[in-house]
């Protein structure tokens, strides 16, 4: 029990130091997190409003595929993307294992499922709502998908915190296509489970603390940002 | 010059509005059957009868919403098709309105029809003032009481100038000023040259704003008559079953 109080005060003394690696494993989290989810949500909100909308024989199988895709193993998506990237893979000549674009690759398979399953819920209420509407108007192709997308905004909004949830959680893919280099990939997930094996238990709760200070901020940002939108929506700046 | 712009009018013209065989068939139940049909080509029509007759069926079959298992329907003659699409005006019962101001609202369909933006923010600010709604364009839709919300609905469809309006008991929710501010407004129209068509359960709106009625029951049109003849010359057993307020079954 000492050493745990002794290792949170330690771990509160880094963070109000917030040294330099500290700040270089932040940033650099951030960042793999934050593209992986933008990647993800140019593929699953167009890809969820599409499966929502289509009338196509492809969609059952489609939505199957992506409700199955959301529980991936992350060790697994690691693997195949190590496969994908190493010297003998088919992406190999792009040297991109052991970088941050390989972790922002990885965590961008594991997010667009989600993203696109629960963008497919969210459009699938509205599209019941506004076909009618839509189809009076001859609202059709992309622009439906634009109209419906941006009437979804605050459920989308949730999904996508979902998916940054996510990604900023994740170690298992990260840690193998990230190699867990000090100063090149080395990201808060991946920094706790090293140093908690090191028994730099100090560290490992610092930085924890930090994951989950940061998944807070998020949530109060996108709350926040949802009742903005709303308050802007009755002044009708919105 | 002029042939060129009674070709732009003709594809704008969606009336009248007519329909052959209608039939819609579900589980071996028929929903709806109706051989021919022809609404006056002005004024109101009002259609009327139990729940269940089949009468938002046809309305929606007319406005090209609901597929039919037989028949076809055509907008001036020619089967319905995208071009004049918007020509063509439904309001429903819960009117649906875009998580948007109610100015938003009626841009929305504005841009739609290729109206560019700037034109199309005077164009709806004008139509929601004529509408009386001119307070509220900046309040978001879904904050809109449900009368206002309706006329909201009314003023983006009437924006588009339709050339036919249907309406699907579009004031069995709202209260007694906005339905009269909605007839008010209807009459309005009608008098420019506007044909409606509306689905009604009330007795007394029938008789205000009705030039026609239709009356239907279990999928087809039982009488069609002119307002005045419907309520005080009916020989139609089941129209006279029905005006004496007996269920229908």
């Amino acid at each position: 029990m000492q050493s745990f109080t002794q290792a949170l005060l330690e771990a509160l003394a880094l963070i109000a130091a917030f040294d330099g690696d500290l700040q270089e494993i932040i940033i650099l989290s951030l960042r793999v997190s934050l593209s992986a989810v933008l990647i993800a949500a140019l593929i699953g909100l167009p890809l969820g409003a599409w499966l929502a909308t289509t009338e196509s024989r492809l969609r059952p199988l489609l939505v199957t595929l992506t409700s199955a895709l959301m529980g991936l193993p992350p060790v697994v998506v690691g693997l195949v993307v190590y496969l994908l990237l190493s010297n003998a893979g088919v992406l190999g000549p792009l040297q991109l294992l052991y970088t941050p674009t390989a972790m922002i690759i990885a965590q961008a398979i594991l997010v667009t499922p989600i993203l696109t399953a629960l963008t497919r819920e969210t459009i699938s209420q509205l599209h019941t709502q506004y076909a009618d509407l839509l189809n009076l108007l001859g609202v059709r192709g992309s622009s439906r998908l634009k109209t419906l997308l941006w009437e979804g905004r605050h459920g989308l909004l949730t999904a996508l915190l979902a998916g940054f949830g996510r990604a900023i959680a994740e170690v298992g893919a990260v840690i193998i296509v990230g190699g867990n280099i000090n100063h090149v990939t080395r990201v808060m997930t991946t920094t706790i489970a090293l140093e908690t094996s090191k028994g730099n238990l100090s560290l490992a709760l610092g930085l924890g603390i930090v994951l989950v200070f940061i998944a807070l901020l998020v949530n109060a940002a996108v709350l926040g940002l949802g009742s903005y939108m709303r308050g802007q929506e009755v002044t009708g700046n919105g | 010059m002029a042939e060129q712009l009674l070709a732009t009018e003709s594809q704008r013209q969606v009336r009248p509005v007519t329909g052959s065989g209608l039939h819609i068939l579900r589980a071996g139940r028929v929903l709806l059957s109706v051989p021919t049909l022809r609404f006056s080509d002005t004024g109101c029509t009002v259609i009327v009868g139990p729940n269940g007759a089949g009468k938002s069926l046809l309305v929606r079959s007319l406005c090209g919403l609901t597929r039919l298992d037989s028949g076809t329907v055509f907008w001036a003659g020619t089967p319905p098709d995208s071009r004049r699409r918007l020509k063509v005006g439904l309001l429903l019962q819960r009117p649906v309105l875009l998580r948007r101001t109610a100015l938003q609202n009626v841009l929305f369909a504005l841009k739609v029809s290729g109206m560019g933006r700037r034109e199309a923010i005077i164009e709806a600010r004008s139509v929601l003032e004529d509408s009386g709604l001119g307070m509220v364009a900046e309040v978001a839709a879904h904050r809109l009481s449900g009368g206002e919300q309706q006329r909201v609905a009314l003023a983006r469809a009437l924006a588009l100038k339709p050339d036919m309006l249907f309406l699907d008991e579009a004031t069995a929710n709202v209260d007694p000023a906005s339905t009269l501010v909605i007839e008010q407004q209807l009459l309005k129209s009608m008098q420019a040259g506007l044909k409606v068509v509306m689905i009604s359960h009330d007795l007394g709106q029938v008789r205000r704003l009705a030039d026609e009625v239709v009356l239907m029951h279990q999928g087809r049109i039982v009488e069609q008559n002119f307002t005045s003849a419907f309520f005080e010359q009916t020989s139609n057993p089941v129209s006279r079953r029905w005006l004496a307020g007996e269920l229908l079954v």
